[in-house]
């Protein structure tokens, strides 16, 4: 009797477990599975309401990605968002690689405190920034330029990346570049020779987070970039797209895949380590 | 001979010449070369328009004018004094408590479902994580899509299920409060990966001997929830509920795809009330004093995470 209620249990746990899995893998997945059908369906299909939407009713069709990259700028709107995406990388690794190695050899309280403090710029939002700087970018004669958007997303890769690596850092042992300089190494010789070697796996989390941010990015360039030759994919969609009166559905639908999906992926190895960077040491 | 000593012999035997050959070995001022642009960055890309945009805000400046006057607090009067800026802020917080309240509870059960291991779980995971990693603005178009007043999914399919009545057919975003509701449900979508794998860590880091001490003592599954597992992760779950915040509460792009405000500014909040006003209007002086009601919920998040920031060095 007994064995067959605890039986029922962990049945019953099962279940549970799959419909919490089922209801959220839908919730959350759903606007990409529907931006996939959308993408290879005629319009005639999207646009007949007697149909069952969830079903081809015409053969799928590559007709939306032959007017995305054909007719529209999709193909130059992601070849500017791996430009930019490449300078700001390099800027921010030049920046935050030392910073996060001073910050984590530091000794005492102060190292923590200006580690947290460069962390907190990091969440001083675009939505703040962006109408001084569209001024500041104006005088520089920036503006439509992608040249604006490499100055200015620095501000916020940095100071993350810096936090990432601080931690990155800390965790290597002190031994090895100690072993270094009695061997005659400067600590600067031991930081490029002996701790950048090892370091590889974490230059590449900073190198992937500065990356997927550039890509994500909408405030500033919809702020700086007005004319549609210089627009970052995660721009150029949304408004380039959508205006006027006709909304190219499909192309927009097969757009979003194309700009996400890939990144999500590489992200998707990662992560962890975003996590720990993300919880201030909150687990321990 | 010390550690210490072998050093100083090995520094004395190599006998660096030059300034550079100097800095790289010694530790203070190579310390400070090494911090010294990144915060010089920082401080030019972050402090300065910062300090910019308070000046900003206390004058008349605007996209075409070449100088600027000092107003005092003129732009702050227009601010309170206009409807639009109450309606902003109402729904900025509304927004930002309604969707982070079920991001933690949806987080929570999420997180609880992926301890476990199963087969199949690295595609859960990537799945689960897609909004998060997908540019917001992207994401926003395929619920634009999904909302649509004629070709709605959801309507056809709650029609479909008997659900909705066949005369009723909801505008999702043509209508104020449903449109508040679609934008709530996107910021859930979009910052429930993120709270889900912060706590899942947390989960994670729980020693297996306190469940299982927990299921010896006899501990049922609620009061194990409630009594064991809630209290352990609440400081990480706090850690997410900062970022969820923040995240949602300056957030204007959501806003800007779905409903760009409308309809009649029904739905603006504070930031996409900043952008229409001060880069579109171009009234710089109204945006900036705008975004700056934005300051202080960012002050508060920051002296928490400095909390943890001083607990997390304590234990």
């Amino acid at each position: 009797m007994n064995a067959r209620v605890a039986k029922l249990r962990r049945a019953g746990g099962r279940a549970g477990h799959a419909a919490i899995l089922v209801f959220f893998v839908t919730f959350l997945a759903f606007p990409f599975y529907w931006m996939l059908i959308t993408t290879f369906k005629t319009t005639q299909d999207l646009q007949n309401t007697e149909h069952n939407p969830y079903l081809f009713h015409d053969p799928p069709t590559l007709h939306h990605l032959a007017v995305l990259f054909e007719d529209t700028q999709f193909l130059q709107w992601l070849v500017n968002t791996g430009l930019v995406g490449i300078a700001v990388v390099v800027i921010t690794l030049l920046l935050a690689v030392p910073a996060g190695y001073a910050l984590a050899r530091m000794t005492g309280p102060w190292g923590q405190t200006l580690g947290v403090a460069i962390f907190l710029t990091y969440l001083v939002p675009p939505t703040i920034l962006f109408i001084p700087f569209s001024r500041i970018i104006a005088m520089l004669g920036l503006q439509d330029s992608l040249w604006s958007l490499v100055l200015v997303y620095p501000s916020f890769t940095v100071p993350f990346c810096t936090w990432l690596l601080m931690g990155f850092f800390k965790a290597i042992p002190r031994d090895l570049e100690d072993a270094a300089m009695i061997d005659g190494l400067s600590r600067f010789g031991a930081f490029v020779k002996v701790v950048m070697p090892i370091s590889v796996a974490g230059l590449l989390t900073a190198v992937i987070f500065a990356f997927t941010l550039v890509t994500q990015e909408f405030v500033y360039g919809v702020t700086f970039i007005t004319s549609s030759s210089s627009y970052t994919v995660s721009v150029g969609v949304p408004t380039f797209l959508v205006r006027g009166d006709v909304y190219f559905w499909g192309s927009m639908m097969g757009a979003c895949l194309i700009a996400s999906v890939p990144i999500a992926i590489i992200y998707n190895f990662f992560v962890d380590r975003f996590v720990a960077g993300f919880t201030v040491g909150a687990v321990k | 001979m010390t550690e210490a000593a072998f050093k100083s012999v090995a520094a004395a035997q190599r006998a660096p010449t030059g300034f550079l050959g100097r800095l790289a070995d010694n530790d203070r001022w190579l310390v400070r070369a090494m911090l010294a642009p990144a915060i010089l960055y920082i401080a030019l890309l972050v402090g300065f328009p910062f300090l910019l945009s308070l000046w900003y805000s206390l004058t008349n400046v605007t996209v075409a004018s070449p100088t600027m006057q000092f107003v005092g607090l003129e732009n702050f009067r227009r601010i309170i004094e206009s409807g639009t800026f109450w309606l902003s802020l109402w729904n900025t917080v509304v927004i930002t408590l309604v969707s982070q309240l079920l991001v933690i509870v949806f987080a929570h059960f999420l997180a609880m479902a992926l301890v476990a291991d199963f087969r199949g779980k690295w595609l859960v995971r990537l799945l689960i994580l897609l909004p998060w990693v997908a540019p917001i603005s992207l994401g926003s178009i395929g619920w634009l899509w999904i909302f649509d007043s004629i070709y709605s999914i959801i309507n056809w399919t709650a029609r479909a299920l008997g659900l909705f009545d066949p005369t009723f057919w909801p505008i999702w975003l043509g209508q104020p409060e449903l449109a508040k509701a679609s934008i709530i449900i996107v910021n859930v979508w979009r910052i429930t990966p993120l709270a889900t794998i912060i706590i899942l860590a947390g989960l994670t880091s729980i020693p297996q001997d306190i469940h299982d001490a927990a299921a010896v003592d006899g501990a049922g599954f609620w009061r194990h929830q409630f009594q064991i597992t809630a209290p352990l992760i609440l400081p990480i779950t706090l850690v997410a509920l900062l970022f969820g915040i923040i995240f949602t509460f300056t957030d204007m792009i959501v806003v800007f795809v779905l409903t760009r405000g409308g309809p009649y500014d029904t739905t603006q909040v504070i930031a996409s009330w900043a952008y229409f006003t001060g880069i579109q209007g171009g009234d710089l002086a109204g945006g900036a004093a705008i975004s700056l009601f934005l300051f202080p919920v960012l002050v508060a998040v920051a002296i928490m995470f400095l909390w943890f920031a001083k607990r997390a060095e304590v234990t």
